[in-house]
């Protein structure tokens, strides 16, 4: 083989989101060479698309909120399957992140003493999101990409090149993790533009290339969400944990069908929005669980004071996790109440003034006045569930962000166990920055530790890994060829239908079954025409492969799970049963196939248990668990 | 309400190309960059397009539709009749790297010749205090999704690609704006001086106020008016000052 391009790092990145840029500053800060690699241009991520803002509590707006009543929101909101230790961190540290924003030149929106405004979210109990209008994830991600210019402006002052500490591959796709024995020896990809392989060398990868969800038919992912990052940790050895956990936000766009799925930010709940069915009532208040009775309010009357009063009165019921308001809408819209299109409205026109909702949700209103022709200060908008966030991922170490092949570490969406079983809306951003900054510390401690030793892999096992990715390219017998297109749409289908927000273990058996005939022709994926020049229907052939893996691992794990919770609702398993709760799935891959292991969750430390009432903490754990805060401290 | 879509759409890479015409179908509320992905899985699966969120969110499907300058995702087919012929072509001002796919590299290497936000002395991360009118100006210009219309469009460098060397474009004149206009930026107390460096180094007396920057911005903001424009008078306050030219010429 011919000789390839070739580049020498101390850590590699991947995926250039909130996580990839934030561990990316966190490792070129320290001193350490550092790529970043981007399948997109850069600065398009896919945070680029969060809206309502950014959650940690700051008590700029309500001075009773604290990292500790931040802490007791998130368990709550992923039902106690949390990683403790990391909502622990995420709460903690959520504020200097933020204020560190503004060091690189954020601008959110102000309270009137000049601060930080922090808006109510679902399942917040005090108003916690930093935000700019409805389009915080477009300040966070040029935020953190013009602070990457200008440590690259520093580079360039010191050394005559911008590029001397830290490099942005964008379109730039990574097909393998390359490994020496089981430590991280480096990546090959493939510039997207004209199709040449890159081998970089690092001992040291950070995975931050988000989610799955384009798995899934109706969803507000990007082309993007390939899961690629959960299949390259996968093949390296790494373990997968909580996958049955995937997060429908409940209001997606519905209407016209071209935008199905395109997301309406739950700021718009937030800032008073309500939910109605088609004869207009407001339905929420049948759907508050037992286990959160004690803090919504069962009337509107009261919901509606509570957004001037708080103290006095419970919230508006649908400020409830979002788990909970996806299956409110999709059994309103099963029995028969939806709207002509198959969803609810939602409603903020009777609510806000136009002047209000023009300055709170601006790029809402140019969505739907642009994609669906409704005027939302005057009109409802028709709203359901799609798929969002997957809540499983690589399994990491809390502190460090490492995972357990020594070598890789992963952050935001692609790690798992922060948000347990449900994220809440404003956790994600602020998960990318306390765990992008750590995993980029993490590597580079990593590194440092490591410095002796230049992991490294043979000439062979490069060439294999091309010769893999050209695959498609072999596939030359028209009858036997499947089409990437096809078999991805077939596989969104699959997902949709046998894996979505209601499960069932006949629906999931059938499920894996199919996926397992998709795979099967996943073999005979040809690229149809055109050669390795910006090719999309080769890439999408490529994306597929880890596509495939992921989802097995979805319906797999969702099928051992005989329970409901969070973000994993069984029709045949409708309650939520304490002995789960302190049972992880893993999904590792072994000999070609996706083998599902069960691990007992580490017990929570005593003095964040208690934080807890015994009566909430009763609804949650088993008996045994509670033993030790049965006795007073 | 289905119908068979018209569809032009340039073919080709650096070397060569040439204007196909495509017939797709076409359903109710579906925009451009919906029928360029139906050609995708049924006609050209290595039809070359760049998108992302595909909500006018990332700023990534950038084109021109019948000569305009505009994100296809958000160009809905009920602008146009049904019989009518829609033509996709590539944004003119970037080089192509195949089909509707521009070399925009132009714009990332400008963006680095803006010196950074400048963090005041003495403020710890926290400490922080601006009013919402005072950052509102600058707001505005942050909703930039860099979909780079605005540079495609501009005269300036549309069919003169010599100027691209000493001009920015209006995305990073704007750049410059949102700085000069930071309430907490100190690049001045540090010896910067931003609206002499929009003129010197990114070419502001370039750009003749034509607007056609803001009439091709999908997220409607009024660069020539709110950025473009006070950054030319602040220069002119500063650089034709009777007096300040006065001391500046005796000085040298």
């Amino acid at each position: 083989m011919a000789e390839i391009e070739s580049h020498d790092y101390d850590v590699i990145v991947i995926g250039a989101g909130g996580a990839g840029l934030r561990a990316a500053i966190e490792a070129r800060s320290r001193g350490l060479r550092t790529a970043v690699l981007c399948k997109s241009l850069f600065g398009k991520a896919h945070t680029v698309m969060a809206e309502g803002g950014i959650a940690a509590a700051m008590g700029n707006v309500n001075s009773g909120d604290n990292w500790q009543v931040h802490f007791r929101d998130t368990m709550r909101g992923g039902k106690f399957l949390n990683n403790w230790r990391m909502a622990e961190l995420h709460a903690t540290e959520a504020p200097q992140r933020v204020w560190e924003l503004e060091t690189y030149g954020a601008l959110f929106d102000r309270t009137t003493d000049g601060r930080i405004s922090q808006r109510n979210f679902g399942g917040h109990e005090y108003p916690r999101l930093a935000h700019v209008g409805d389009r915080t994830g477009l300040e966070l991600i040029r935020t953190l990409q013009q602070q990457v210019v200008s440590l690259q402006q520093s580079d360039h002052a010191e050394h005559g090149d911008y590029e001397a500490g830290l490099r942005v591959f964008a379109e730039f796709t990574v097909t393998d993790l390359l490994l020496d024995g089981d430590r991280i020896a480096g990546t090959l990809g493939y510039w997207r533009e004209n199709g040449r392989f890159v081998r970089l060398r690092a001992p040291a990868v950070v995975l931050a290339t988000g989610g799955i969800g384009k798995s899934f038919k109706v969803t507000s992912n990007s082309w993007e969400y390939t899961g690629d990052g959960h299949a390259l940790a996968l093949r390296a050895g790494a373990r997968l944990i909580n996958m049955e956990f995937v997060q429908f936000h409940p209001t997606g766009m519905v209407w016209p069908p071209s935008v199905k799925g395109i997301l309406v930010t739950e700021s718009v709940r937030g800032d008073g929005g309500v939910l109605r069915d088609a004869s207009g009532r407001r339905f929420m208040f049948d759907y508050i669980p037992e286990v959160f009775k004690e803090s919504y309010a069962d009337s509107p009357e009261e919901a509606d004071r509570w957004y001037s009063d708080p103290d006095d009165n419970r919230r508006p019921p649908e400020l409830l996790p979002r788990d909970e308001v996806a299956r409110a809408i999709n059994n309103e819209v099963k029995e028969g109440r939806g709207t002509p299109h198959g969803g609810v409205y939602l409603d903020v026109a009777s609510r806000l003034s136009t002047e209000e909702i023009m300055r709170r949700l601006p790029s809402m209103h140019h969505q739907f006045k642009e994609l669906a022709d409704v005027d939302i200060t005057s009109e409802r908008m028709e709203v359901g569930p799609t798929c969002h966030y997957v809540m499983g991922g690589v399994e990491v170490d809390p502190d460090t962000a490492a995972s357990s092949v020594p070598g890789l570490f992963a952050a935001g969406e692609v790690a798992g166990g922060m948000h347990g079983s449900n994220r809440l809306g404003g956790n994600s951003l602020s998960d990318l920055l306390v765990f992008g900054r750590r995993a980029g510390a993490g590597a580079a401690e990593y590194v440092a530790a490591a410095r002796h030793a230049s992991p490294d892999v043979s000439e062979e096992v490069v060439t294999e890994a091309v010769n893999s990715a050209l695959a498609p390219f072999e596939v030359t017998d028209a009858r036997g060829q499947e089409n990437p297109y096809s078999l991805q749409a077939e596989l969104q289908q699959v997902m949709n239908r046998l894996v979505g927000i209601i499960r069932d273990g006949g629906e999931m058996c059938a499920a894996l079954e199919q996926l397992a005939e998709i795979k099967q022709r996943a073999a005979r994926l040809a690229v149809p025409e055109g050669n390795r020049h910006f090719n999309p229907g080769w890439h999408l052939a490529l994306d597929l492969r880890n596509m495939l893996a992921v989802s097995e691992c979805v319906a797999a794990a969702a099928l051992r799970r005989t329970e409901s919770r969070g973000g994993h609702t069984r029709d045949d398993h409708p309650g939520m049963n304490p002995k789960w709760r302190g049972t992880l799935l893993g999904c590792e891959l072994r000999d070609g196939s996706i083998e599902i292991t069960e691990h007992e969750q580490p017990p929570m430390r005593e003095d964040l248990l208690r934080l807890f009432s015994l009566e909430e903490l009763g609804k949650y754990f088993t008996e045994e668990e509670l033993a030790v805060v049965r006795t007073p401290s | 309400m289905g119908y068979r879509a018209r569809l032009r759409v340039w073919r080709g890479d650096a070397d060569s190309g040439e204007l196909r015409d495509y017939e797709v179908d076409a359903e109710e509320g579906e925009v451009v960059l919906d029928l360029l992905h139906r050609l995708q899985a049924t006609q050209c699966p290595d039809l070359a397009v760049r998108w992302n969120c595909k909500a006018g969110k990332c700023g990534s499907c950038s084109a021109e539709v019948n000569g305009r300058p505009r994100l296809t995702c958000m160009t809905r087919l009920s602008l146009f009749d049904t019989d009518e012929t829609i033509t996709v072509t590539p944004m003119r001002a970037f080089p192509v790297i195949k089909d509707l796919v521009c070399d925009v590299s132009y714009n990332y290497v400008k963006a680095r010749e803006v010196p950074a936000f400048s963090p005041p002395e003495g403020l710890e991360p926290g400490e922080y205090r601006m009013q919402q009118r005072d950052v509102e100006r600058s707001q505005e210009f942050r909703k930039c999704i860099e979909c780079f219309l605005c540079q495609d469009t501009c005269h300036v460098i549309r069919d003169h690609s010599e100027n691209k060397e000493a001009f920015s474009g209006p995305r990073f004149l704007m750049r410059v704006a949102e700085l000069e206009m930071h309430p907490l930026d100190s690049h001045a107390e540090k010896g910067g001086d931003r609206p002499e460096e929009a003129r010197g180094d990114h070419g502001l007396g370039l750009c003749n106020i034509t607007k056609c920057c803001t009439e091709v911005c999908p997220e409607h903001i009024k660069i020539t008016d709110n950025a473009l424009i006070p950054l030319k008078e602040r220069l002119a306050d500063q650089r034709y000052d009777p007096l300040t030219m006065l001391f500046r010429r005796k000085r040298s």
